[in-house]
């Protein structure tokens, strides 16, 4: 691979260095071994078969956790529908709230201690673990606990009831988020819970069994069982699940939603994305550049909604290329559980190789291929940050969802034109707009196809506020009032 | 469905009108051609097919096109090319044309009961449907400026933010139009889709497609832009298989396709992430008919100077 080295301009380690500031491990509690969380209990897979969890920043093994044979998912629903029946939807609508309170205050409580883990796991830096990840996910149980005896309020018309038991499948990239998007909603329109936690990541959403535990919530409510595809594959499939929510791949996504076919299922799908950040001329420049580094190296790239195609109006071209590659010169690769740390480990090596054959295919196809020149630590997963110039909208590189850092960057030099390059896509998760002007923001943000628009900011989240795609980036919305639609029955 | 024998109608809603209760006509009646209806105009299918459909009598009432996967393809294109700009139009605008739909069919009341008597239909519920109808029309015409505000929220996120989310059309939904109640049916079906901002293609009950195209006349007349509403005549089984596997085809809305056919529907529906909707489960006049089609959509803007 061509290796261009930028101009020295921002280049702060020639000047100063910083001295490593890890953050310290010693607190954390992991166990040697994890069993299924299944009834309210930790308990061993049928098969008596165990895979390990490594870190990826490292290559060491952390933990083993259990892999679930379609029996063991059996069981686990099997033990969601009676805790559904006996307890869960007769329990007053308040107490059930209390319980999902409970859950949000723990999880405050150990956010450090989880914060590190998901950060040895899935190789994510500590400042956005403990910033983003985890006060969020105790955000989620927090907001959806107060809807639990509000839902009359919610719809209006109608009258809501629960499901039964949903089954949950969640990604790697952002493994306790994702498993609160989940659960929090689920449990406070009176569902019970099997969830399934990415086979890369499953630690986090281990220790939240032990917080469910320590939050005494009827055995049952929720079940998390570790396990790779065809655990998934179990869970889909079983006839008392009522409702599949799915966070991941398109392919994936499509598969679930073909073998729901003739089923009466309910499913929710939150898929992949190639969005859209759009520079216009008029733009406060620097912010727009902080924006477009947060957009697309936020979590290594690993963001389905992530900045992928950067469009940049002509006459500030120039100007924004060499910006960019200033500030990535500065930004630092390396020990996720470092609190200077920008980018941390590639998730796992599957992934890094699936980024490196798309930057390979994008070299082919003509793309220009520039990389930070940062140094990378010789052992784990990592991946420099790389922006491609020259690419046409037919390149794979364009076209593609990466999951990684790496940026396209195309020129437009009129609004019509950059929103028709904009959504020629099949995704349509999220979309970013930088422009000063207010008319200009409302005319882009409608225009484009996609259910998140981030206007003169990126990657934002909250609970309040509803999170989801249009066309092959996925159905039903996550988060907000919105998020509790698809966990009930309307009447 | 191919059809061997000439298709014969069945008295779904009433008693069958047989030929001795038609009127004595003196003159040779000028016989209509029940063509379909797509971007504005009315063809004949490329294809050059069609069925023939028969009174409980076995008297020819009608030869009906029978569409072809091309004419399909025809009807979406010309649906995304109308979708955008429908979408842009008005919530005001969009109520006044569903309303003026509703106004052209009640002047054109007598021709529609006429027209579900041959289907079968008793003259008081021939009578009634249409009425319903019309309603129906108003009903919609008046939620197409108040269901944003319904389904809208401002969400009061932590951060400096500014953050809205509203819905929006979720583009192009290919319709099979009910076999019961040929034009309430039809038409409840149609009004929640475009009062939303979508396009559609409908393909007709198989059974009852007069009333179909009568309908597609009301709506040529009534200022609807073309490529809104098209209207297929034809085997809905072939139809079902290439409407649900079409790429630029956001959804699929039906109410009473046998299981079978909406296991098929939804198995074709993953290959492009399509929404399928059953319209069976929410009421004929229901708000939530209009938000099924609809995507939500949420803005961030940071608050400050």
């Amino acid at each position: 691979m061509k290796k261009v080295t930028a101009d020295k301009g921002l280049k702060f380690d020639t000047q100063w260095t910083y001295a490593p500031a890890p953050e310290s491990t010693d607190h954390i509690k992991i166990k040697d071994r994890y069993d299924l969380f299944i009834n309210g209990k930790f308990t061993p897979p049928s098969t008596r078969k165990y895979f390990d969890t490594i870190n990826p920043a490292t290559e060491k093994k952390i933990s083993a956790v259990a892999e679930a044979s379609a029996a063991d998912v059996d069981k686990a629903v099997k033990s969601a529908q009676v805790a559904y029946d006996k307890t869960w939807s007769k329990m007053q609508a308040s107490e059930r709230g209390k319980y999902i309170y409970r859950i949000a205050r723990i999880l405050q409580e150990k956010a450090r201690e989880l914060a590190v883990i998901e950060s040895m796991d899935a190789g994510k830096p500590i400042r956005e673990s403990r910033d983003i990840d985890i006060p969020l996910a105790a955000a989620h149980f927090f907001y959806y606990a107060g809807w639990a005896d509000k839902l009359d309020y919610a719809f209006p018309g109608k009258k809501s009831s629960p499901l039964g038991v949903a089954g949950q499948i969640i990604p790697w990239n952002f493994p306790l988020l994702m498993a609160a998007w989940k659960i929090a909603p689920a449990l406070a329109a009176g569902n019970t819970v099997v969830l399934k936690p990415a086979e890369t990541t499953p630690l986090t959403a281990l220790k939240l069994a032990e917080i469910i535990q320590e939050a005494d919530l009827p055995p049952g409510v929720v079940n998390i069982i570790t396990g790779a595809g065809a655990s998934g594959a179990a869970l889909v499939n079983h006839p008392q699940v009522k409702k599949i929510a799915f966070t991941g791949s398109t392919e994936v996504g499509k598969i679930i939603q073909k073998s729901l076919a003739g089923t009466d299922k309910k499913y929710t799908l939150e898929l992949g994305g190639k969005a859209a950040n759009i520079i216009f001329e008029d733009a406060a420049i620097d912010q727009a550049v902080e924006g477009v580094i947060n957009g697309i190296f936020f979590n290594q790239g690993h963001v389905c909604c992530a900045g992928s195609r950067l469009f940049v109006q002509e006459g500030i071209a120039k100007e924004v290329l060499r910006k960019l590659k200033d500030r990535i010169e500065t930004l630092i690769i390396g020990d996720p559980l470092d609190k200077n740390t920008d980018i941390g480990a590639i998730n796992s090596k599957a992934q890094l190789n699936k980024i490196k054959s798309l930057v390979q295919a994008g070299i082919k196809e003509g793309g220009e291929c520039w990389q930070s020149s940062c140094k990378i630590p010789t052992k784990g997963f990592w991946f420099r940050p790389t922006l491609f110039t020259g690419v046409a909208q037919s390149h794979r590189i364009v076209q593609e969802e990466i999951f990684g850092p790496v940026l396209t960057i195309q020129t437009f030099r009129t609004v019509e034109e950059v929103i028709e390059k904009a959504n020629n896509t099949p995704y349509g998760l999220s979309g970013g707009v930088w422009t000063d002007k207010g008319s200009k923001v409302f005319k882009v943000s409608a225009a484009l196809k996609a259910g998140v628009i981030w206007a003169n900011t990126y990657n934002k989240f909250d609970p309040t506020s509803p999170f989801g795609g249009y066309k092959e980036s996925g159905m039903g919305r996550e988060g907000g009032l919105h998020g509790l639609q698809p966990y009930v029955n309307l009447q | 469905m191919a059809v061997k024998s000439p298709v014969k109608i069945k008295a779904t809603n009433g008693q069958v009108v047989t030929k001795s209760a038609a009127p004595v006509v003196k003159r040779a009646e000028i016989k209509k051609t029940w063509k379909m209806y797509i971007d504005g105009k009315f063809p004949r299918t490329e294809s050059g097919r069609y069925y023939v459909l028969k009174d409980a009598a076995g008297t020819v009432i009608a030869n009906i096109c029978k569409g072809s996967r091309k004419d399909l393809r025809d009807a979406v294109v010309s649906n995304r090319k109308a979708q955008e700009g429908w979408a842009k139009r008005s919530a005001y605008n969009k109520g006044q044309i569903l309303y003026r739909i509703a106004e052209t069919l009640e002047g054109r009341k007598a021709q529609f009961v006429e027209t579900l008597l041959m289907q079968g239909t008793s003259h008081a519920k021939a009578q009634a449907e249409v009425e319903s109808t019309i309603d129906l029309l108003v009903y919609y015409a008046g939620w197409t400026d108040k269901y944003i505000q319904i389904f809208s929220s401002v969400n009061p996120v932590e951060s400096a933010h500014f953050n809205f989310s509203y819905p929006e059309a979720c583009g192009i939904v290919s319709v099979f139009a009910t076999e019961q109640n040929g034009l309430l049916g039809l038409v409840s079906m149609i009004a929640p889709i475009i009062a939303g901002g979508n396009t559609c293609t409908v393909m007709a009950a198989e059974l009852f497609p007069m009333t179909a195209i009568d309908f597609a006349e009301v709506m040529h007349a009534s200022d609807v832009p073309s490529g809104v509403v098209n209207i297929l005549t034809g085997p809905r089984k072939e139809f079902l298989s290439h409407a649900s596997s079409h790429m630029d085809i956001n959804a699929i809305v039906y109410a009473d396709l046998t299981s079978a056919d909406q296991k098929l529907a939804q198995i074709n529906a993953s290959l492009n992430v399509k929404r399928v909707i059953d319209f069976s489960k929410e009421a004929l006049l229901s708000p939530y008919r209009i938000f099924q089609c609809q995507e939500t959509k949420t803005t961030w803007h940071p608050v400050g100077i």
